[in-house]
């Protein structure tokens, strides 16, 4: 398959400024800005990057580029709520969607390895898409405990916290220039451990409606803090409540940033 | 137009995690960290993940400064030098060895900071060395 990607993206590069890969060089390998003149050999998959976040940078940057990316499913995702969210300009950008290996669907617990691309001006599939694996075990087990245990269960885990910012930094749907984990109102500088529950609790809820499943918070987390076990939770009760599923539609305006008048919520949940 | 990543270690404690300097167009704008490092393993603190600010920071010293009445000249490097080495030579005769603390840095290689103890303990006569990355 790998042949395929690079000769789809030799290709595509007669017309495009640039394609953002990841490249691997006697360095290691990490996201780069292929061209026309590079050795596309170099291409490769793994491991994974948050290569939309690179893509956001350069559009950002070049105002006239004509970027392309190669994607998994989760980056094409990301690119849907960073599209929303306007750190993307889908008519500047070509998805070479690519599925994942049904064995990396299983580690990321991943529901949907592969991109849609439909919804994108320009863009193609290569591979075909595997199954989605089961959810994470850790969801179900922690669905199961009391509500007293649940408490116990995060504060432990959340002590390991050292307020690296890295489940902010990696994450590509974490783009705000004012963060609120950086205001001394909601967060002490200089405390560690962070405030339990606060600290974790304000990243939750900024994810409620952008976490896409990606899970490079939890990747990067040097405490190997369960992040996405909250935050599958709060997925599944966004897509019950309001019947929103982050990364799905590139035309569904986020809820938050909606009135209640203009989504009502349809729901007989008691809380 | 021109993105790459380039490897490098973080400068900052003795761990010495792995990380990308994101770079366009020659400016590093930002850090990843090297997912299939063997040290950091895919993490950084959040040290690694600032370790790029200060490179082009606008506060950077990239010159010796000198104090006089109260304002900093920029001078030249041996300048900067013969002051410090007459400085603490009169420290040294006049209050004694343990008056003088050397503060090394995680930022040197092992055989700097070698060097810097040696200089501690035997040019200026004190044990009272101590390093940045022990904190």
């Amino acid at each position: 398959m790998i042949d395929q990607i690079r000769e789809q993206v030799k290709k595509v590069l007669k017309d495009l400024d640039g394609v953002v890969a990841l490249r691997l060089t006697e360095q290691g390998t990490a996201p780069y800005l292929f061209q026309k003149a590079d050795d596309l050999s170099q291409l490769v998959m793994e491991p994974r990057y948050p290569v939309s976040e690179t893509t956001s940078k350069l559009q950002k940057r070049f105002k006239d580029a004509k970027i392309g990316i190669v994607a998994r499913g989760c980056d094409t995702r990301a690119l849907v709520e960073m599209a929303k969210r306007n750190q993307i300009d889908p008519t500047r950008l070509y998805i070479i969607g690519v599925s994942c290996s049904s064995e990396l669907a299983e580690i990321c617990h991943c529901a949907e390895p592969f991109p849609q691309i439909e919804q994108w001006p320009q863009a193609e599939i290569i591979g075909d898409p595997v199954p989605g694996a089961p959810p994470n075990p850790l969801v179900t087990k922690f669905e199961n405990m009391p509500v007293n245990k649940r408490w116990e269960f995060w504060k432990a885990q959340f002590t390991k916290c050292i307020k690296c910012y890295g489940c902010r930094d990696i994450c590509p749907v974490c783009f705000c220039e004012a963060c609120a984990l950086e205001d001394p109102l909601w967060v002490e500088p200089g405390l560690l451990v962070p405030d339990f529950p606060m600290y974790h609790l304000i990243k939750a809820m900024h994810m409620t409606t952008r976490c896409i499943a990606c899970r490079q918070c939890e990747t990067a987390c040097p405490s190997g803090i369960p992040l996405t076990v909250l935050y599958d939770l709060i997925h599944s009760d966004v897509s019950e409540l309001i019947g929103y599923k982050p990364g799905e539609d590139i035309t569904a305006n986020p809820p938050l940033s909606l009135t209640l008048a203009d989504a009502p919520m349809e729901s007989d949940l008691a809380y | 137009m021109d993105y790459k990543n380039i490897q490098t270690i973080c400068p900052f404690c003795g761990c010495g995690c792995g990380l990308n300097l994101e770079v366009i167009d020659g400016e590093i704008v930002g850090v990843l960290p090297v997912s299939d490092h063997p040290v950091g393993r895919g993490s950084l603190c959040i040290k690694g993940w600032n370790a790029h600010s200060f490179v082009q920071h606008k506060d950077r010293l990239k010159t010796p400064l000198i104090r006089e009445k109260g304002e900093f000249r920029e001078a030249k490097w041996d300048e900067a030098f013969d002051l410090v080495a007459k400085k603490l030579k009169s420290i040294k005769s006049k209050h004694g060895s343990d008056s003088i603390g050397i503060l090394t840095s995680a930022k040197c290689t092992n055989e700097e900071n070698y060097l810097l103890q040696k200089f501690a303990r035997v040019v200026i006569g004190t044990n009272s060395v101590d390093h940045c990355a022990r904190l």
